[in-house]
């Protein structure tokens, strides 16, 4: 059988040799999948962005509650009375003074305008206590100071700090009323809270006439105090809250816009590759019509079919893996780290990301072209190998 | 047309390459037509939206709420006709999947200020009389398939009722059409009344989400507009007022960077779709050489030439872009579900043949301008 | 006496290949009668069927003049020498040249096409053009489904269509079996006798030249005297 390699061998080499002189139709297999991989890739590094982004918010020892039935922060509300009952539950972490580690926190939009824009966009305000950096370690201040109780003083998240007009330090928006003075940016990781701005959960609750906080986020000692600390606060019949830890929480936030680009994503990408498929058929068609000749020249000399029907296909694949590897290229030069703003229609928020390329999406697209490549050689080659000889060679 | 046998036996020329070449470009439309239609399904709020209809709501967001005493306060505003209000209530049915918008309003006034809304007139009597009933869009009705009659059953997500249980109630004594064909969909919405609302709810009482404001002169909307927030300037509840469309647009706007991500899929796969085309109109040129040169020595004179290579370019791309957008107007029709408001309307019928049109230009310029400038003695003899 | 249909005058041509100039036709002059039947002999590279062209209108002489029918035609635009084309002159090549994707009858209609003619007066045209090559019967047929000498007579029907006045052929027998040329052959002289075409032939078969009235031998890009009569 190391003839039948030999041959497909020859067949080959011969086939891919005259690739340069039929340039045109070949670019042709190279740039739609690159298209195709390239659309696809893009799209599925946003999906992708976007949910590392929600989901490397929190942490799966702390836990969130909100109240029974809310689907999120922005609907939920805790009574004041309710507060000492979560912060005193079974499970929570004390520090060092031994108070809990935990903070009754109160979610608003407000409206600003992106640098260089008029039209306001929603901004989501937290109002939280001054123990936040304890609650969520993971904060750094990187410019200015934390906010001081009951001031109007705000710390913006970086994201949101790069994206509005006015939040650098020493600028002031307005928030609930005007004048709420920036003094400090920070930083979470690259999370959904750096397209937040923070303060004193009691100055904006008194600013905008509120009586009640909407969640309380509370550090576990572990994650497996979970169970016990929702179900103490589930059978307390004075309480209608739910508890999720944040993974949870943010994950079921992501997931309808997460889907939404996914199906996006995989639908373009399946209708462009149809749509790639029919010019890479196009191309392999006419290939192997010009050839003709020499294919029926190989055929009257001894090569079997089976060399001919892959060798095809081979120059399908390799042409397309060009494609393909053109398209993830293009996808990770333009896209990685890109970084987009849209509103999340789940928390009516805007929320700000970065694309990201992973090396998973770059296997996936060129996984796709290769498959497109295959398809797209099968049937010319079938063709090929078919072909009556003599004929073949008269025609010549 | 006495030239179209002419180009359309040329088109034809090669049957499986025209095929698969008009295939990719179907797909392409099909896709385009598509995006088209998401956008038109954003844009649509904007559309409807009535030039002589605000909206006042917090200054700060529109998720504040506002104290109900306004309502009196603005009615008293010179320009203002009629003014209504609702409440954003959030909720679900069954579950969150099923997510549609459920608002309290006002049922003494909610149907005059949204006459594209419409509703049989007894419908809305028995709403004006029956405390805790409801109407929903017709296209929620036939989706979850409820009768006038009806008891739905509603799970608060932010309003609980008195005593903390999140189970709301409502019988279903009217459906909601819209009145223009275009606008399907965005009747796909349930009212309730406000003042059943503001009774039975744990907390939050005698406040609403945002008033509707009818001007008597649409050209006076944006005067009524500042006198309205002026009255509430400095107080603790200042407002915004702004006409129903620029509140949309600038909704819209918030997905910006989305929109801009359609545009640019639709050029990558435009972009794809020139290489795959043009390559098949050069090669069925290259292929064509000598009849062309035949054509003009019969007495075609060199722009005739240019212009069958051109039109046989725009039949080709005109034909797929007809059978591309009609796919995206079934398939939109079966996604319509998950995207209300999705529509291949007119404007994006004329977008694609207007599209198709460029295309045809671009893929059959090189082509045709060779065909145009094909020396017939060299042509000939090439044979 | 037949008037001067074609006149050629000291009507010379060159190609420039590369650096060299290829000298096709040298002050060549010519008199063709209307009516006449012509066939131009010579070797191959003797010029002939680039004197055809000329006439023809598909190419334009380096100098001289060629005046057709009281018109020069040396003179004329690339657009004006299409038009000329369109109303005055009937081609037929070796390898026929039919559209393969049309029917023939759709090829005879070809020229009619820059006519403005109706529908049904192209139709009545093209089934009279199809009458006279005997051909009526395969007016549905594509060129495929044709012999040879089927082909070149449906050929020889797009370039009576028009009803113009010359016929130029390029070796119209060049690709045909004996018996078939003769066939295309007596079809041509037919026209000449009985429907007045002026004629004028390419070919190298002294057999087909026989068919014509005249015959003019060139060599070198000169007219070469006293060929033989038929």
């Amino acid at each position: 059988m190391a003839s039948a390699f030999a041959q497909v061998t020859a067949v080959t080499a011969l086939n891919l040799r005259t690739v340069p002189s039929r340039l045109g139709p070949s670019m042709v297999i190279v740039i739609g999948i690159a298209g195709v991989v390239g659309v696809l890739v893009a799209l599925l590094a946003m999906a992708e962005g976007f949910r590392a982004t929600l989901s490397s918010t929190g942490r799966a020892d702390r836990v969130l509650v909100l109240r029974g039935g809310a689907n999120d922060e922005l609907s939920s509300v805790i009574y004041r009375s309710q507060v000492p009952t979560i912060e005193q539950a079974p499970g929570i972490r004390k520090d060092a003074d031994g108070k809990p580690i935990a903070a009754a926190e109160v979610f608003m939009l407000t409206s600003l305008p992106r640098r260089g824009a008029t039209d306001p966009t929603n901004v989501v305000v937290r109002g939280t206590q001054p123990n936040v950096l304890a609650v969520r370690p993971e904060v750094r201040i990187v410019e200015g100071r934390m906010f001081n109780s009951g001031m109007r003083e705000i710390i913006a998240g970086r994201g949101a700090a790069a994206e509005f007009e006015g939040l650098t330090i020493g600028g002031s928006v307005a928030v609930r009323g005007d004048g709420w003075k920036v003094v400090g940016i920070f930083e979470s990781g690259g999370n959904v809270h750096e397209s937040e701005i923070w303060t004193d959960a009691e100055a904006i609750m008194s600013a905008a006439n509120r009586g009640a906080p909407t969640s309380v986020i509370a550090q576990l000692e572990s994650e497996s105090q979970l169970q016990p600390f929702k179900d103490f606060l589930t059978k307390d019949p004075s309480m209608t809250v739910d508890v999720l830890s944040e993974p949870k929480y943010y994950a079921s936030r992501s997931k309808m816009l997460s889907n939404l680009i996914n199906g996006l994503g995989y639908f373009v990408a399946v209708v462009m590759a149809i749509g790639a498929l029919f010019g890479a058929l196009n191309t392999m068609y006419a290939a192997v019509s010009t050839r003709s000749v020499e294919i029926a020249t190989l055929r009257a000399l001894g090569f079997g079919a089976a060399p001919v029907v892959v060798s095809i296909m081979l120059e399908a694949i390799v042409l397309a893996l060009a494609g393909g590897i053109l398209g993830a290229l293009i996808a990770f030069v333009l896209f990685n780290g890109y970084t987009i703003s849209t509103l999340n229609g789940q928390t009516f928020s805007q929320v700000a990301f970065d694309f990201r390329v992973t090396p998973a999406l770059l296997v996936q697209g060129i996984v796709w072209a290769a498959v497109i490549g295959l398809f797209g050689g099968l049937f010319p080659a079938l063709r090929a190998a078919r072909m009556p000889v003599a004929e073949a060679l008269r025609a010549g | 047309m006495k030239f179209f046998p002419l180009l359309w036996a040329t088109l034809w020329r090669r049957k499986p390459r025209t095929i698969f070449t008009m295939l990719s470009i179907v797909v392409a439309f099909l896709l385009f037509g598509l995006l088209q239609a998401v956008n038109v399904a954003f844009n649509q709020g904007v559309e409807m939206s009535g030039a002589d209809r605000l909206i006042t709501h917090g200054k700060y967001s529109f998720t504040e709420i506002l104290p109900y005493g306004h309502y009196q306060q603005i009615r008293s505003v010179p320009g203002v006709d009629k003014v209504s209000h609702a409440t954003w209530f959030g909720g679900r049915y069954q579950s969150e999947a099923n997510f549609f918008p459920i608002m309290p309003v006002d049922q003494e006034t909610y149907y005059d200020v949204y006459p594209e809304f419409v509703v049989a007139d007894d419908q809305v009597a028995t709403f004006k009389r029956e405390r805790t009933s409801c109407i929903v869009g017709r296209g929620l009705m036939e989706k979850f398939g409820w009768k006038i009659g009806d008891t739905i059953p509603i799970q608060a997500t932010i309003w609980p009722k008195k005593g903390g249980s999140n189970a709301w109630e409502f019988q279903l004594v009217g459906v909601m059409d819209a009145r223009d064909e275009t606008m399907k969909g965005q009747e796909d919405f349930m009212v309730f009344r406000w003042d059943y609302f503001d009774e039975a709810r744990a907390f939050g009482q005698g406040t609403v989400g945002w008033y509707n404001v009818k001007v008597a002169n649409p050209a006076e909307a944006e005067t009524v507009g500042r006198s309205i927030d002026k009255l509430f300037a400095n107080s603790p509840k200042e407002t915004l007022t702004e006409t129903d469309k620029a509140f949309n647009a600038a909704f819209i706007k918030q997905f910006g960077d989305i929109q801009f991500l359609i545009a640019s899929i639709i050029g990558a796969s435009f972009f794809s779709l020139i290489i795959i085309t043009g390559n098949t109109m050069m090669q069925s040129v290259r292929e064509r050489v000598p009849e062309l040169a035949v054509l003009k020595t019969i007495g075609f004179r060199d722009g005739g030439v240019l212009a069958l290579v051109l039109a046989e370019s725009a039949l080709l791309c005109l034909i797929a872009a007809v059978i591309g957008v009609l796919l995206s107007t079934f398939a939109s029709g079966f996604l319509k579900p998950f995207l209300p408001g999705l529509e291949v309307n007119l404007g994006v019928w004329t977008l694609a043949l207007g599209a198709a049109i460029v295309l045809a230009l671009v893929v059959g310029a090189i082509p045709s301008l060779r065909a145009m400038r094909l020396n017939i003695v060299n042509a000939l003899s090439g044979h | 006496m037949a008037e001067t249909l074609i006149a050629l005058d000291r009507i010379s041509k060159h190609y420039v290949r590369g650096k060299e100039k290829i000298e096709v036709l040298h002050e060549l002059s010519l008199n063709i009668e209307q009516g006449d039947f012509l066939a131009l002999m010579g070797p191959s590279g003797s010029g002939k069927t680039t004197l055809l062209n000329l006439i023809g209108g598909l190419d334009q002489p380096s100098a001289g003049t060629i005046t057709v029918s009281g018109q020069r035609i040396d003179t004329l635009s690339g657009g004006r020498l299409a038009q000329w084309r369109a109303r005055n002159v009937g081609f037929v090549f070796q390898f026929y040249n039919l559209l393969p994707v049309l029917t023939a009858a759709q090829n005879v209609e070809l020229p009619l096409l820059l006519t403005h003619l109706s529908k049904s007066e192209r139709a009545r045209r093209v089934q009279i053009a199809l009458t006279v090559v005997g051909l009526e019967d395969r007016a549905k047929h594509k060129p495929s489904e044709l012999s040879g000498g089927q082909a070149q007579r449906v050929a020889i029907a797009r370039a009576l269509v028009a009803d113009p006045t010359l016929l130029v052929c390029d070796e119209p027998t060049g690709d045909l079996d004996r018996k078939t040329a003769d066939e295309v052959l007596g079809l041509l002289q037919t026209l000449n006798r009985e429907h007045g075409k002026t004629l004028i032939m390419v070919t190298h078969d002294p057999r087909a030249a026989e068919y014509a009235g005249h015959q003019l031998h060139m060599d070198k890009g000169r007219l070469i005297e006293a060929g033989a009569q038929a």
